[in-house]
């Protein structure tokens, strides 16, 4: 086990130092001038050739990435050419927001797709099931700033359950901001808790069929033991790898969620990042993202051979 | 021995969904407290659908439809399922037919077994544990209390079915049902597992309903048989009267099939060692593997493994799993690379070879593989199947190719209609004919036959037995006969390799192996081989 995770933090180094090159290749070349961008289009060449010095835009590319890297490894990430705050303020106060919203989305999806799931195994072909695969078959098709808009609409405006916009931090008040983020987080996690429940329902629909299933029946184990233990557990190993995959999904859906809930996050960062041309702003972004979906999937790697024990190497006896 | 009835089926009837046709026919059935019964009969013969209506679990939307089964005094059909809930496990224990899919793999044995206890009210932690442990070694699975921590895949075939055995046993059940337990396990492992099933069966006086397609297991040990077909009871009675003086038709073909120790070679004894020169020659044959995860560790899965096949004769390479037959068999067929040594085909090595060389020894060389139901795209026709290799290699045009396969579809005895139809649609006797046919498309002058007849049931097994006998004869072909069935063996070929661990443990003809076997494993094979009753 131990080798088997340093081989995967190997890859993953090298998968990170691949993913700094190509961000600052690619943000290089965005169409588009920082310094025309800080500067205003009625700038003289000299102001702007001040402020490409500045930026140390008109040093050869190789030296940028150089002095690019070595201010990352010390945690410094300049500052947003827009408005000078350091990039590391930025996203401090931003990332946590996302956090936030994407753990509850994540909590929310799993467990409603999970449970629907299960629902729509044990009650084939009666009414559980079609609810269960209709509301699938919505959460999969409906884009998510309608519902967005919907859920506003009813919840927030007519019935005032939650806030409509705005977030409340999570120091300040834990209720309050559960509270704020609770129909963010239900949008967010809408298309993946329906993946997850048909992953989970087509899963568990072969495994009650396995043998290990009658066996545990044969011992004379409540159907409850049953589906826990013997059913769910062998299903959820794919629904794991589902939800890894689509880890990532959640991440940009939470671009487009944050802007309808007018929440101050990293999605929000990032456009705006990308709309002024903010290169310190956006390299962070894209870096952290990256580095985030690594991180994901070392996770789901790992808790793949917690779940499935086939998958130690070399661990076990 | 009480003579009370212990279980009593009557009119069994089970239907499958909305299939007008029942799957079991008015099924009657009586099993004596202590006795050992055995329902014998091939797949479909609905033995397994007895078992699943006796402890109400049929599969999909299997339901009893009339009859009644008793349980001592307790009707289990129509039974609510808390009442069969009390009852399975507790009063019938189960030993499941193949040990590899029958436990959870996401879960330790000894949960699996403790499961069994805590379904039945046994609590607490530490009187749990010393209860698996003991159960686990009552079962003979050594070093228990540390095994029971382990998950199923690090168990081996025959220590599976011991956890399975511990399973059924664990709540002392009255009625064991032990369904085909050891039809998946190599003769050896069979052999011990069912004489520890047997003792603990006997020491406790539990009943046994025990399901085999094997006349011989069923024979060596059980009271009484009673033998299925199509979902009826044709005959029952004891195993003298049923191996001595079969009754009914199907059971005396059954009877007759039914492979043993003391098969009579179908080979004339003259062509048994008529020895022509050699078409194969393996030659310290060396085949090493890396095993994953350990560097620098070998497994030699083929040791200096030598033997030869003449012309027109049969050879069988015997050998329980792990023991290297396939890969030898992969090897001669090119699909592997040896790590030394040589394997000709007429003086040719497929490996060595290249192009023009190599394209044309793979014709002379076929292989028939185990599973005709894997071995068949099932998305092809049959014609398209058999044509497969013809086209490979460019022989002939489409309406010369058309005429082939309905002759190859002559050669393998099946009709010629069935060009158009899909793999599901056939037998599994079928399959294997078809399987047979495409092998035999190019001419070729050898034949792999890698546990080719193993899958079938014996009737099925029987027939495609003499087909290759009667092809043999007729178009003088070699084959290379793998086989963990020393039974098989006994009646086909000419001359037998035993292999163990990868090596070759004896190698000689038939007659000396069977009559005078030298090695110690040898002696140990044949003893294991079930039907034993049959020489009484």
């Amino acid at each position: 086990m131990p080798r088997y995770l340093l081989t995967r933090l190997w890859q993953s180094a090298i998968t990170l130092i691949l993913a700094s090159i190509v961000v600052f290749v690619g943000v290089r070349q965005l169409p588009g001038d920082a310094a025309l961008a800080m500067a205003g289009e009625e700038a003289s060449p000299e102001r702007l050739a001040e402020i490409r010095m500045q930026l140390g835009l008109d040093q050869p590319l190789v030296g940028q990435y150089a002095t690019f890297v070595g201010n990352m490894l010390r945690g410094d990430f300049g500052a947003s050419t827009r408005t000078g705050t350091p990039v590391t303020e930025l996203v401090a106060a931003t990332l946590p927001v996302t956090l936030w919203l994407a753990a509850y989305a994540l909590i929310v999806a799993i467990f409603v797709g999970v449970m629907l799931g299960v629902l729509a195994e044990r009650f084939r072909g009666r009414w559980p099931e079609w609810i269960a695969n209709g509301l699938a078959l919505i959460g999969l098709s409906v884009p998510n700033f309608w519902l967005g808009i919907l859920a506003i609409l009813y919840l927030a405006v007519t019935l005032r359950l939650f806030p409509a916009s705005g977030y409340t931090p999570m120091g300040q008040d834990p209720l309050g901001s559960i509270r704020s983020l609770t129909l963010p987080a239900i949008i967010l996690g809408t298309s993946l808790a329906a993946v997850i429940m048909r992953q989970t329902r087509a899963s568990m629909i072969e495994t009650m069929k396995t043998d290990y299933v009658r066996t545990a029946r044969a011992k004379g184990l409540g159907s409850g033991r049953v589906l826990f233990r013997y059913g769910l557990r062998n299903s959820l190993i794919v629904v794991v790898t589902i939800v890894g995959l689509q880890l990532g999904g959640l991440i940009s859906g939470a671009v487009v969620t944050e802007r309808i809930f007018a929440l101050p996050g990293f999605g929000k960062l990032t456009l705006d990042a990308v709309f002024t041309r903010d290169y310190p702003v956006i390299q962070a972004v894209v870096l952290i993202i990256t580095v985030g979906y690594i991180l994901i999937n070392l996770a789901v790697d790992v808790l793949y051979s917690v779940i499935n024990p086939r998958i130690r190497v070399g661990g076990g006896s | 021995m009480d003579q009370v009835a212990h279980l009593a089926i009557r009119g069994l009837e089970v239907r499958f969904g909305d299939n007008p046709e029942p799957v079991l026919h008015g099924v009657d059935l009586e099993l004596r407290r202590g006795e050992r019964v055995a329902i014998v009969g091939q797949s479909g013969s609905g033995k397994s659908t007895i078992i699943g209506a006796i402890l109400g679990l049929l599969p999909g939307d299997g339901r009893v439809t009339a009859g009644s089964i008793m349980l001592g005094s307790q009707e289990l059909v129509g039974a609510a399922e808390k009442t069969l809930r009390g009852i399975r496990g507790a009063r019938i224990g189960l030993v499941p037919q193949d040990p590899s899919s029958n436990l959870n793999p996401a879960m330790k044995v000894g949960a699996q077994i403790a499961d069994a206890l805590h379904a039945h009210g046994i609590r607490g932690r530490a009187e749990i544990a010393r209860r698996v442990t003991a159960l686990m070694t009552e079962a003979g699975i050594p070093d228990a209390a540390r095994r029971s921590g382990q998950f199923p895949h690090e168990f081996s075939g025959g220590m599976r079915q011991r956890v399975l055995i511990a399973i059924a046993l664990a709540r002392e059940p009255e009625l064991l049902i032990a369904d085909e337990p050891t039809s998946a396990l190599d003769v050896t492992v069979q052999r011990q597992i069912l004489n520890h099933l047997q003792t603990l069966v006997e020491s406790r006086g539990t009943s046994l309903l025990f399901i085999t397609h094997d006349l011989g297991v069923a024979a060596d040990r059980t009271d009484r048989i009673i033998v299925m077909l199509d979902g009826r009871i044709v005959e029952v009675g004891t195993p003298e009267e049923i191996l001595g003086n079969p009754q009914h038709e199907y059971t005396r073909r059954l009877v007759a099939a039914a492979p043993t120790v003391t098969s009579t070679p179908r080979l004339p004894a003259e062509s048994r060692d008529a020895q022509s020169e050699p078409i194969l020659i393996v030659k310290d044959l060396v085949k090493e593997f890396k095993i994953r995860g350990q560097r620098g560790s070998i497994l030699r899965a083929v040791n200096t493994v030598s033997f030869e096949i003449a012309r027109g004769s049969t050879t069988a390479v015997v050998g329980e799993s792990g023991s290297g037959k396939t890969t030898v068999a992969r090897i001669i067929l090119g699909l592997e690379e040896a790590t030394s040594g040589t394997a000709l085909v007429d003086g040719l090595s497929i490996t060595a070879s290249r192009g023009a060389a190599r394209h044309a020894l793979r014709r002379r060389v076929q292989p028939v593989f185990q599973d005709p139901y894997g071995s068949l795209d099932p998305t092809s026709s049959i014609e398209r199947l058999i044509d497969e290799p013809l086209r490979i290699f460019r022989v002939g045009d489409r309406a010369a190719r058309r005429v082939r396969v309905a002759e190859l579809l002559d050669a393998v005895a099946l009709p010629r209609a069935i060009a158009q139809r899909r793999p599901n649609e056939l037998s599994g006797g079928q399959r294997q004919r078809v399987a047979i046919a495409r092998a035999l498309a190019l001419d070729p002058e050898l034949l792999i036959l890698d546990e080719a007849v193993s899958a079938l049931d014996v009737l099925v097994q029987d027939q495609i037995l003499t087909l290759l006998m009667d092809l043999q004869s007729r178009l003088g072909l070699s084959y290379l006969f793998i086989t963990h069935d020393l039974a098989v063996v006994r009646q086909i070929a000419n001359n037998v390799v035993v292999m163990r661990q990868g090596t070759v443990v004896e190698n000689d003809t038939v007659d000396e192996v069977f009559l005078a076997p030298r090695a110690e494993y040898t002696r140990d094979l044949l003893g294991a081989i079930p039907g034993a009753a049959f020489a009484r």
